[in-house]
């Protein structure tokens, strides 16, 4: 039976392979089933057991105390598409001309001379370069707010409405501040702004509302090329952790000892 | 709002100035208060019995700024209903959640101090009225009508330690307000240690040049005459205040000059090129040259001058030591906001609008409102002694 063995090492593994798929769909089928109709606290937690992207103690039974999220921004990789400023845009109903994240875009000359900008925030992604020098290198440099460990923004409020929740991020409850702008002034990173309408502090929340939940910032979720990433020092095998653990990271303003949780990957000198 | 006018790189949420006319109009009356009380201290505490004639004016022209100074604040904050937040939730690790003990605190010294100085004229009032006035002089009397020597020895030894106090609360209550500004590392030109000094320093330049003005704008038109020996000691104090103001605000700047640091980059840039005018014009020139002449004539010349002229010199450069001081705060207030925190930009200058919330005619409100509270306290209390009148305030002789 020659033919029959010419086919059967091709036919085997196949039929192995639909066995193996069969298996497993019906038994993922079956649990999300059960799952379903357990209800949606046992949805969200065999979701992030499923992806192993979440650790437990998401959703409505979040704790902040089992998180400590860090972020992290490789510069080599950003594009300046502005992908991420509209996606924060929608998402936290940034008012104009104002923002929780931005795109800078530095342009180098041979001579040394560094020309930045970031038109409207880089939302509309960027114009071609127009400094007329002889630019050696260009890169996009993303912002967000630093979430500082010893961040003055906190130490300044007056009236503790700015705070450093237990999972590391440092937040503004607006029924507390009163419009100082005392943050805003101790800020170094021009993170944060009143916003026009509440007439409170306003700044990046890292979308607490979507990370409580499970999902990834905003920002995070838009960006085509994956130059932010989102991560949790308490969980186990944590990618950005892994990083900025193994690599060679950079932060802002180092010398103001603000400690910030928003690392950076390939930052240059000329960086703001 | 629509994005301003920057040159350079400036961060896309720093373009607009977040503290405006009402923060620079805050520290300014502070110093005022703190200034106009280390006056009344110079009488009260540290004898200088030629200053007799504004010992009062002083105190109460501290209590009048007093009273005003949480009005810019309110007319800042973007809630000014929570403001009370501060005081039933103070952050403690936050300079400004300090305010209202320190406000508060002192409020209360200075309302005591200035009750134990009037307390006869008071009670005396309270004896000669009738009516409604005879009871509210009996109100402010809280029941006490004792007048004997024995009862003013009291009074004047309390009223000496109360304003031997006061000079540390008003030390504490406007080097607070420098510190304020100091202790944001955020920003190069009010991080420093120094600030508060300066601003210490400025406070009491600014209220000892207020007491003349004040002094000889009322003499003036009360038809009373000026006294020499006051003015003349009220135009030392000042030069000495001055001068001192003045080294520190160029101390400042040398030593970032010097140093040749990051910052200096972008505050060498912010003081030639974006406000030359206010700073070296105003602030340098204007502001310290002039009244360090005009009161150097006074005070190594004081041989060669009539008490007009020594008058009449005094008050001008008492003036302009007022404008000084107030563009010394707009120089660091507005001056520190207009380079961006990404230290390559500037933003617009900021020019305040005639009718806004924090515009010039709320600010003139607020500077006004003392002088009315004057106004009505002289209709009640006088200002100054008659020569006459037995100074219920006066140092205990020694």
């Amino acid at each position: 039976m020659p033919r029959d063995e010419k086919v059967e090492p091709v036919t085997a593994p196949e039929a192995e392979d639909r066995r193996r798929f069969l298996k497993q769909f019906l038994m993922k089928a079956s649990g999300v089933a059960v799952l379903v109709v357990a209800g949606e606290k046992v949805f969200f937690s065999a979701h992030a057991a499923d992806s192993e992207a979440v650790p437990p103690g998401t959703g409505e039974d979040y704790d902040p105390t089992r998180h400590r999220y860090v972020y992290l921004i490789d510069v080599t990789k950003c594009i300046g598409c502005g992908a991420c400023v509209r996606a924060c845009e929608r998402e936290n109903n940034v008012p104009k001309h104002h923002f929780r994240t931005w795109i800078e875009r530095y342009m180098v000359s041979r001579t040394g001379d560094v020309a930045i900008d970031s038109p409207n925030g880089g939302h509309d992604s960027f114009p071609p370069e127009v400094t007329g020098d002889d630019i050696t290198k260009a890169f996009f440099v993303p912002k967000i707010c630093n979430h500082c460990t010893n961040t003055p923004c906190v130490q300044l409020c007056p009236v503790g409405a700015s705070f450093r929740s237990p999972d590391g991020l440092i937040l503004v409850d607006e029924k507390r501040c009163i419009g100082c702008s005392y943050c805003v002034q101790a800020c170094p990173y021009g993170s944060r702004f009143i916003h026009p309408e509440t007439h409170t502090a306003s700044k990046c929340t890292l979308c607490y509302h979507r990370i409580t939940k499970g999902l990834l910032p905003a920002c995070v979720e838009a960006c085509p090329r994956a130059v932010r990433k989102f991560g949790d020092m308490k969980r186990l095998k944590d990618e950005v952790s892994e990083i900025i653990a193994t690599h060679q990271v950079q932060i802002l303003k180092p010398e103001l000892y603000t400690e910030p949780n928003c690392y950076y990957i390939g930052i240059g000198k000329e960086v703001r | 709002m629509e994005p301003a006018i920057t040159t350079g790189y400036v961060f896309p949420n720093d373009l607009h100035i977040m503290w405006s006319l009402m923060i620079v109009i805050y520290p300014y009356v502070t110093g005022l208060v703190a200034g106009a009380f280390i006056v009344s201290s110079l009488y009260h505490v540290f004898q200088q019995r030629e200053l007799r004639p504004v010992a009062r004016l002083s105190m109460v022209g501290s209590l009048a700024f007093l009273l005003v100074a949480t009005m810019p604040l309110l007319a800042h904050l973007g809630h000014p209903e929570r403001a009370l937040n501060i005081v039933v939730t103070p952050h403690f690790t936050s300079a400004m959640a300090a305010f209202g003990m320190i406000y508060t605190l002192y409020l209360i010294l200075v309302i005591f101090e200035i009750w134990l100085v009037y307390r006869k004229p008071i009670i005396q009032l309270a004896r000669r009225s009738r009516g409604f006035k005879r009871w509210f002089f009996a109100t402010l009397a809280l029941g006490v009508y004792d007048t004997s020597e024995r009862a003013m020895q009291v009074d004047r030894r309390t009223i000496t330690v109360l304003a031997g106090l006061g000079i540390p609360a008003a030390c504490i209550l406007h080097g607070y307000v420098g510190f304020m500004f100091g202790s944001v590392k955020a920003n190069p030109l009010w991080s420093t240690p120094l600030m508060p000094i300066i601003f210490l320093f400025s406070a009491v330049t600014s209220g000892i040049a207020m007491v003349i003005v004040l002094y000889q704008t009322l003499m003036k038109f009360s038809g009373k005459s000026i006294s020499g020996a006051c003015v003349q000691s009220l135009a030392q104090w000042l030069w000495l205040f001055a001068t001192i103001t003045a080294t520190l605000e160029i101390l400042e700047i040398v030593t970032l000059a010097y140093e040749r640091s990051e910052e200096w980059v972008v505050v060498g840039e912010l003081i030639t090129h974006k406000i030359p005018f206010s700073f070296i014009g105003v602030q340098m020139i204007f502001g310290s040259l002039i009244p360090f002449l005009l009161l150097g004539i006074v005070v190594l010349m004081r041989r060669f001058l009539t008490d007009p002229l020594r008058n009449t010199i005094t008050f001008l450069a008492a003036f302009i030591l007022l404008i000084q001081v107030f563009s010394m705060r707009w120089n660091v207030v507005i001056g520190g906001q207009i380079f961006s925190k990404s230290m390559v930009g500037f933003r617009e200058l900021y020019v305040p609008r005639l009718f806004e919330r924090e515009g010039i005619v709320t600010a003139l409100a607020i500077m006004i409102l003392p002088f009315i509270f004057l106004a009505l306290f002289n209709h009640f209390l006088p200002l100054y002694e008659s020569d006459q009148e037995e100074a219920p305030g006066a140092p205990t002789e020694t």
